[in-house]
C-alpha cells in the first residue's frame, strides 16, 4: 500500500490528506458539540441534530441571497452575519421542539429516539418543500476563495482554514459555557440530581430548555460551516448522524476532550485512509474500529467518572 | 394451575389468534386481487420483524437498531441462492463469463466468489438463513451484553453497524449487487416465482411460518425466559443480584429476534422477487421500530396490525400524495409515542376490550334476568288451575315473555 510512493510523497499526501481530514473534522466536532450536550449531558437521542445542522446551512443560504440581493457592498462580511443569525434560528427551533415534545420525555431516552426520528422526517420534508430537492450551494466571498501555497507540494483552501478556526472558537466557546458559566453550573447539577438541583432553587425545566435550545443552536453554526465547504441538501444531514453519535459515544458522553479527540480521531483516519482504498471502504474501517474499541471499552476514551 | 386470570388470557389469546388467521387466511384472500395480496405477504415478512422487536425491545428493554441487518442477511442468503438458479450459463451467454450472476461480470469478475459457493444447494442456503444472522447476532451480543452495553449505547452500536452493513453492500459491487441489490431472480428449485399460482402459494407459505412464528412468540413471551425478560427489563441489577447470568438471557433474544427477521427477509426475497440494500440501512431498521411501536410494544399480535396498518397507510398514501407520507410518518411518529405510548395494543386493551367485556356481561346478565323471570312464570302457572293451563297458555304470561325478550336485546340492566 505505501511502497508505491517516496518519502516526501507520502509526507505530501499525509499533509493534504490531513488537512482535507481537518474540513471533516470540523463538521464532525461542530455536530458533536451540539449532541454532547444534548445527548451527553441531557441523555435526550437527538436524531434530528442533523436537520438542525441543514437548518443553518438553509439559514446561510437564505442570509447570502439576502446579502446579495439588498447590501451586495456588505456581501464579504455575511458569514459573520450568518454564524449568528443561523445559531439563533436553531436554537429558537430547539426551544419550540423542546417545549412540545422532548420535555415529555425525559423519563423515556429510548422514546425520545422515535420522537426526533419522526421530526428529522418531517423536517426534511418542510427544506424539500422550501427549496426543492436539489442541493443549493452558497456563493462564498472572494477572500474565502483560493488556496494558500505553503510548499511546492502542499496547499491548503482558505475556506477549510476559516471553517477549521470558527471550529475552535465554537469550542472554546462551549467550554466556557460548559463549565465557566452559570448555565454550565446549573446544567450540570440538574444533570447529576435533578430533585436536588430544583431543591436549591435552579428552574429545571428551564435549564433544560435553554440547554436544548443551546445545543441545537451550535448545530446551527455546524451547518453554517457546511455550507462553506460542500453543498446543502434536505437529506445531507441525515448522512452525518451516525458518524456524530459515534463521535460523541467515542469520546465518551459529558466529556468535551474526548469529543474533541475522538472527532480527531476519526476525521483523520477516514481521511488519510481515503487517499489508499476507496471512500466507503476507509468509512467502514473506521466505523468499525470505532466500535470494536467501544465494545472493548464502552465508556468511551475519555470516561467522566460519577458515582451512581 | 388454573386461575381465572389466566382462563380468562388464555380466552383472549385464542379470540385473537382466531381473529388473525380469519382475516389472513379467509379475508384477504378473498377480499383482494393477486397483485394486493402479494403486497400483503411482503408486508407480512415485515411483521416477523416486528414481532422479534416486541421479545427484543417491548419484553427485554433492548431497542436494535439494526434489525435491518438480519432481514438483509436472510433476504440476501435467499437471493444468493434465486440469483444462482436464474443465471445459467444459456441465459448468460452472452457475457464475458458465463454462468455467473449479471452484476458480476459488469464488474470484471471472471470467477464466481468463494462464499457464493455455498448457496449452490438449497438446503445449505436454508441452513444458512437460519444460521448466518443467529450467529451473527450470538457473537454481536456476546461482546455487547457480557461487556454490559446496554440501553441508549447499544442502540447506537446497531445502528453502527447497519450502516457499516449498508456502505459495505453498496461499496462491493462486484460482490453483492451494489445499490441495485440483488434483482431479475426468477425461478426456486425449478418453480416460477413470478407465476400468479406461485405467489398465491408463497402469500399462504408466509401465513403459515407468521402463525408458526407467533405460537414461538407466545411461547417463549410466556415461559420463564419471557419473565426474566420483563424483569430485566424493569429493573436488571435486581435480576442480576438473583443470581441470573443477564447477559445470556440478552443475547438469547437478540438470536431469537435475529432468526425471525431473517425468515422475514428470505420471504420478503421470495415474494418480491429481489433485494436491495435499501432493506438493510438505518431507515429500514427504525421503520420496522416504528411498526412495532405503532402496534404495541409489548404486543405480538399488535406488531402484526401495526405494520400491516403502517404499511398499507404508507403505500396508500406515497402513491397518491408522495410529499405527505414523510409529514404523515413523522407525525405517528411523534404522536405514538407522546400519546400512545402502548400502541394499537394499548388502545384496544384499555378502550375496546373493556367494552366488550361489559357487553359480554350486559348480555349474560340480560340472559339471567329474562331466564329468572320465565322461571317465575313458569312456576306461578302451577299455581293456576288446570283446566286454564288446558285452554291455552295465559295471556299475561305471553305479553311477558316478549317485553322480557324485547328488553334483552335492548337494555339488559334494566331487568336485573
Amino acid at each position: 500500500m505505501l511502497s508505491g510512493y517516496t518519502f516526501s510523497e507520502l509526507l505530501s499526501i499525509f499533509t493534504m490528506q490531513g488537512f482535507a481530514g481537518l474540513s471533516l473534522f470540523s463538521v464532525f466536532l461542530l455536530m458533536a458539540l451540539g449532541l454532547a450536550v444534548i445527548f451527553g449531558q441531557m441523555g435526550v437521542i437527538n436524531m434530528a441534530h442533523g436537520e438542525f445542522m441543514i437548518l443553518g446551512a438553509y439559514t446561510t443560504y437564505v442570509t447570502s441571497n439576502l446579502f446579495q440581493a439588498y447590501a451586495p457592498g456588505l456581501f464579504s462580511f455575511y458569514f459573520f452575519v450568518a454564524v449568528i443569525v443561523s445559531f439563533f434560528v436553531a436554537g429558537a427551533l430547539g426551544a419550540f421542539i423542546e417545549w412540545a415534545v422532548i420535555r415529555h420525555l425525559y423519563s423515556r431516552p429510548l422514546d425520545t429516539l422515535l420522537a426526533t426520528w419522526g421530526l428529522s422526517l418531517i423536517l426534511q420534508q418542510v427544506y424539500r418543500s422550501i427549496f426543492g430537492a436539489k442541493e443549493v450551494t452558497v456563493i462564498l466571498p472572494d477572500w474565502m476563495m483560493g488556496a494558500l501555497q505553503v510548499t511546492d507540494s502542499i496547499e491548503i483552501p482558505i475556506n477549510g482554514l476559516i471553517v477549521l478556526i470558527l471550529t475552535l472558537m465554537v469550542t472554546i466557546f462551549m467550554w466556557v459555557v460548559m463549565f465557566r458559566s452559570r448555565l454550565g453550573i446549573s446544567l450540570r447539577a440538574v444533570v447529576l440530581n435533578r430533585p436536588m438541583a430544583g431543591a436549591v432553587g435552579i428552574n429545571t425545566a428551564f435549564v433544560d430548555r435553554v440547554t436544548f435550545s443551546f445545543g441545537c443552536g451550535i448545530a446551527g453554526i455546524a451547518g453554517c460551516a457546511f455550507t462553506m465547504i460542500g453543498s446543502t441538501g434536505p437529506t445531507a444531514g441525515q448522512l452525518y448522524i451516525v458518524d456524530t453519535f459515534l463521535v460523541v459515544v467515542f469520546g465518551g458522553a459529558g466529556t468535551l476532550i474526548g469529543t474533541v479527540c475522538s472527532a480527531f480521531g476519526i476525521a483523520q483516519a477516514q481521511s488519510v485512509m481515503e487517499f489508499f482504498m476507496s471512500g466507503s471502504m476507509a468509512k467502514v474501517i473506521t466505523l468499525l474500529i470505532v466500535v470494536g474499541i467501544l465494545m472493548i471499552r464502552p465508556q468511551g476514551l475519555f470516561a467522566v467518572k460519577v458515582r451512581k | 394451575m388454573k386461575t381465572p386470570e389466566s382462563i380468562s388470557r388464555n380466552k383472549s389469546l385464542a379470540l385473537n389468534f382466531i381473529v388473525l388467521l380469519a382475516l389472513l387466511i379467509l379475508v384477504f384472500p378473498s377480499a383482494m386481487d393477486i397483485f394486493r395480496l402479494n403486497m400483503m405477504g411482503k408486508y407480512l415478512s415485515y411483521a416477523f420483524v416486528a414481532m422479534g422487536l416486541v421479545l427484543c425491545w417491548g419484553y427485554g428493554g433492548i431497542l436494535s437498531l439494526g434489525q435491518g441487518i438480519f432481514f438483509g442477511l436472510g433476504g440476501y442468503c435467499m437471493a444468493m441462492f434465486l440469483k444462482l438458479e436464474a443465471s445459467t450459463p444459456e441465459y448468460t451467454a452472452s457475457q464475458t463469463t458465463p454462468g455467473i450472476p449479471d452484476f458480476m461480470d459488469w464488474n470484471q469478475l471472471t470467477a464466481l466468489p468463494w462464499f457464493w459457493n455455498a448457496f449452490k444447494s438449497f438446503p445449505l442456503t436454508l441452513l444458512l438463513i437460519i444460521l448466518v444472522p443467529t450467529v451473527f447476532a450470538y457473537f454481536f451480543g456476546l461482546c455487547m451484553f457480557k461487556r454490559r452495553v446496554g440501553g441508549v449505547y447499544f442502540s447506537i452500536i446497531t445502528q453502527a453497524i447497519a450502516c457499516i452493513m449498508t456502505i459495505l453492500i453498496v461499496g462491493q459491487q462486484g460482490y453483492t449487487g451494489g445499490i441495485n441489490g440483488i434483482t431479475d431472480l426468477k425461478t426456486c428449485m425449478g418453480f416460477d416465482i413470478r407465476t400468479n399460482e406461485a405467489k398465491l402459494f408463497l402469500y399462504y407459505l408466509c401465513v403459515f411460518l407468521l402463525v408458526l412464528a407467533v405460537l414461538l412468540c407466545v411461547w417463549v413471551s410466556r415461559s420463564k425466559a419471557g419473565r426474566l425478560l420483563l424483569a430485566i427489563r424493569d429493573d436488571e441489577e435486581r435480576v442480576r443480584f438473583s443470581g441470573y447470568d443477564v447477559a445470556n438471557f440478552k443475547i438469547f433474544v437478540l438470536c431469537f429476534s435475529a432468526l425471525l427477521s431473517a425468515i422475514g427477509g428470505a420471504m420478503f426475497t421470495l415474494q418480491t422477487g429481489f433485494m436491495s440494500p435499501s432493506f438493510v440501512g438505518i431507515v429500514a431498521s427504525i421503520e420496522m421500530v416504528v411498526f412495532c411501536a405503532v402496534g404495541g410494544r409489548t404486543s405480538i399480535f399488535g406488531a402484526i396490525y401495526g405494520t400491516l396498518l403502517v404499511s398499507i397507510a404508507k403505500t396508500a398514501i406515497s402513491e397518491n400524495f408522495p410529499e405527505l407520507w414523510s409529514l404523515l410518518i413523522g407525525a405517528i411518529f411523534i404522536g405514538c409515542v407522546l400519546v400512545f405510548p402502548k400502541g394499537l395494543a394499548g388502545v384496544y386493551n384499555d378502550h375496546v376490550l373493556p367494552w366488550l367485556m361489559s357487553l359480554d356481561e350486559r348480555l349474560k346478565t340480560a340472559c339471567r334476568g329474562a331466564r329468572e323471570q320465565h322461571d317465575a312464570q313458569v312456576e306461578a302457572l302451577k299455581d293456576v288451575p288446570s283446566d286454564k293451563v288446558l285452554l291455552g297458555v295465559p295471556a299475561e304470561y305471553l305479553s311477558d315473555e316478549r317485553d322480557a325478550l324485547g328488553l334483552m336485546s335492548d337494555d339488559g340492566r334494566s331487568l336485573s
